[in-house]
């Protein structure tokens, strides 16, 4: 008879049993969306030696927008052959949130399996001015505000709240990098120190370029198996034991900038604080936002961060937050980390925010 | 896993130019800054919104009436952008800033004029230039920036 961890959220264990990802690259020329989903989806079936056949349900996130073309995740769907005719569905936003869906679904019991996958190209457009179509199309998209810029109004926010300095800025994105360096799929790696990366000019202020995402082509897969097919298909499965995803008002001017009660909110929900965190894997584009995250999760000093550098260390649009929720699924397969949280963010500032909580057992 | 071969592109540019109404609070925003006032709403517990929306961004509650605000206003948090970008509203060097408008409670994003970073800061005192009556038609860039409250328009 397996074990299975005691859960905060749903009723049936679902396990993460597999996870990919594609190399992140800055410019994927080469190869179209189809074309980097499809090695990713057989690397995370072979890796369990299973096939789409034994999943019961396929769910998505991407976003049209990055694509250039309508119901692009559609046309993606061939990187995992469809026929005859699979039960599937998309949500236009990050990989973790389509692993939220696939874990509802889950929940209700019908299926035992499914496959979520995710992708995104920033390379065929300019992100900055694709991202600000996602502002208020009335108050804020016509100024074309970047997401470097707003990211900046936080950190300026949370240097005025005495809460955190330029240095801790560059402190994080030093480990970050620095960890990068055992991540094979790292875009940004380096081992260089808080001072110098404070000898960087700015982007705007008062980030330098340290404090920014690259900009990432990537896409990643991850396998959920539901109860002892977790069992059947990983050895030591990372189970959901809690998940929860909130947001926050769209108006930026409304929000307090320094904190992030969605994430809090969700943390709560998902019984962060139950027990001992080992791994915290954190959805944090810009630097700063890796302590505001830290703090909304309460989380003290002996959790390690990101240790696998985070999304300072490859950003791919509408897959960076599935991938936090692969690599910590990573730490508790190979018995790193008992337990982990895992977080994925969306929207500008950290509007809305997914936190999991992966257990071994 | 890039391929070394030439890669051949095309440009393809997607625009999506939809005429939609605004509706009773944004509509009314908008006129407000056609005719050179800026206006919010009154949310839950009376607190002033301000760009206003018809629901408390907070609560979810409807919001109720509108009030005028400002002209003058502080700057909550601001970022300068030294290289901006082509579509950003001003070509030379400027600050973005949430502006908290007197009498409001939320903050509104716009652009601020200045010589440099070393003249902006959270907390200074701001005001809005607007462009002249015959070239405001209610839209957002009816005010054409920022600029420090006594300095020169």
């Amino acid at each position: 008879m397996s074990r299975f961890p005691e859960l905060t959220s749903g009723s049936r264990p679902v396990g993460v049993v597999s996870f990919a990802q594609y190399d992140n690259v800055r410019r994927e020329g080469a190869h179209n969306e189809v074309e980097m989903l499809m090695p990713v989806v057989a690397e995370v079936f072979g890796s369990i030696g299973i096939t789409k056949d034994d999943v019961g349900f396929i769910c998505s996130g991407s976003t049209d927008y990055l694509v250039g073309g309508p119901f692009s995740f559609v046309t993606a769907l061939d990187a995992v052959g469809v026929w005859p005719p699979r039960a599937e569905s998309h949500v236009e936003m990050d990989g973790a949130w389509a692993l939220y869906e696939a874990w509802v679904l889950l929940q209700e019991g019908e299926i035992d399996a499914a496959l979520v996958y995710c992708f995104g190209r920033s390379s065929p457009g300019d992100l900055s001015e694709i991202l600000a179509l996602q502002l208020d199309p009335y108050y804020l998209a016509p100024l074309w505000p970047d997401p470097t810029s707003l990211a900046a109004l936080q950190a300026q926010a949370l240097i005025d709240s005495g809460k955190a300095t330029e240095a801790d800025f560059a402190a994080v994105a030093s480990r970050s990098r620095r960890a990068a360096l055992s991540n094979p799929k790292a875009q940004v790696a380096y081992d260089r120190t808080t001072e110098e990366l404070l000898a960087e000019d700015y982007e705007v202020t008062p980030l330098r370029r340290h404090a920014l995402p690259p900009l990432t082509d990537g896409a990643a897969a991850v396998v959920l198996a539901a109860g002892e097919k977790a069992y059947e298909w990983c050895e030591r499965p990372a189970f959901i034991t809690g998940i929860d995803h909130r947001i926050e008002t769209h108006s930026i001017g409304a929000r307090d900038l320094t904190v992030s009660p969605s994430t809090t909110l969700a943390g709560e929900k998902a019984g962060v604080g139950h027990k001992g965190v080992d791994v915290a894997e954190l959805h944090a584009p810009y630097a700063h936002q890796e302590l505001i995250l830290a703090e909304a999760l309460a989380l003290d000093e002996g959790v390690s961060r990101n240790p696998s550098g985070g999304a300072l260390a490859a950003n791919p649009m509408m897959s960076a937050g599935l991938i936090r929720i692969g690599e910590s699924a990573k730490a508790i397969w190979s018995g790193q980390a008992g337990r982990a949280v895992a977080h994925a963010t969306s929207g500008p500032c950290l509007q809305q925010n997914l936190v999991c909580v992966l257990e071994g057992v | 896993m890039a391929d070394q071969a030439e890669i051949y592109t095309a440009d393809h540019v997607l625009e999506y130019p939809y005429l939609r109404s605004v509706g009773p609070v944004v509509g009314a925003f908008l006129t407000g800054l056609r005719d050179g006032k800026v206006l919010g709403t009154k949310g839950t517990g009376g607190r002033v919104i301000v760009p206003p929306t018809e629901y408390d961004p907070e609560t979810g509650e409807e919001t109720a009436g509108m009030v005028e605000v400002g002209p003058e206003g502080t700057v909550t948090t601001w970022t300068w952008v030294a290289r901006p970008r082509p579509k950003h509203p001003l070509p030379e060097p400027f600050a973005w800033v949430l502006v908290r408008f007197d009498g409001a409670d939320t903050s509104f994003l716009h652009v601020l004029k200045a010589s440099g970073p070393e003249a902006v800061a959270s907390g200074m005192r701001v005001r809005p230039e607007f462009r002249t009556e015959g070239e405001r038609v209610g839209h957002v860039k009816d005010i054409s920036h920022f600029v420090a409250a006594g300095g020169a328009p």
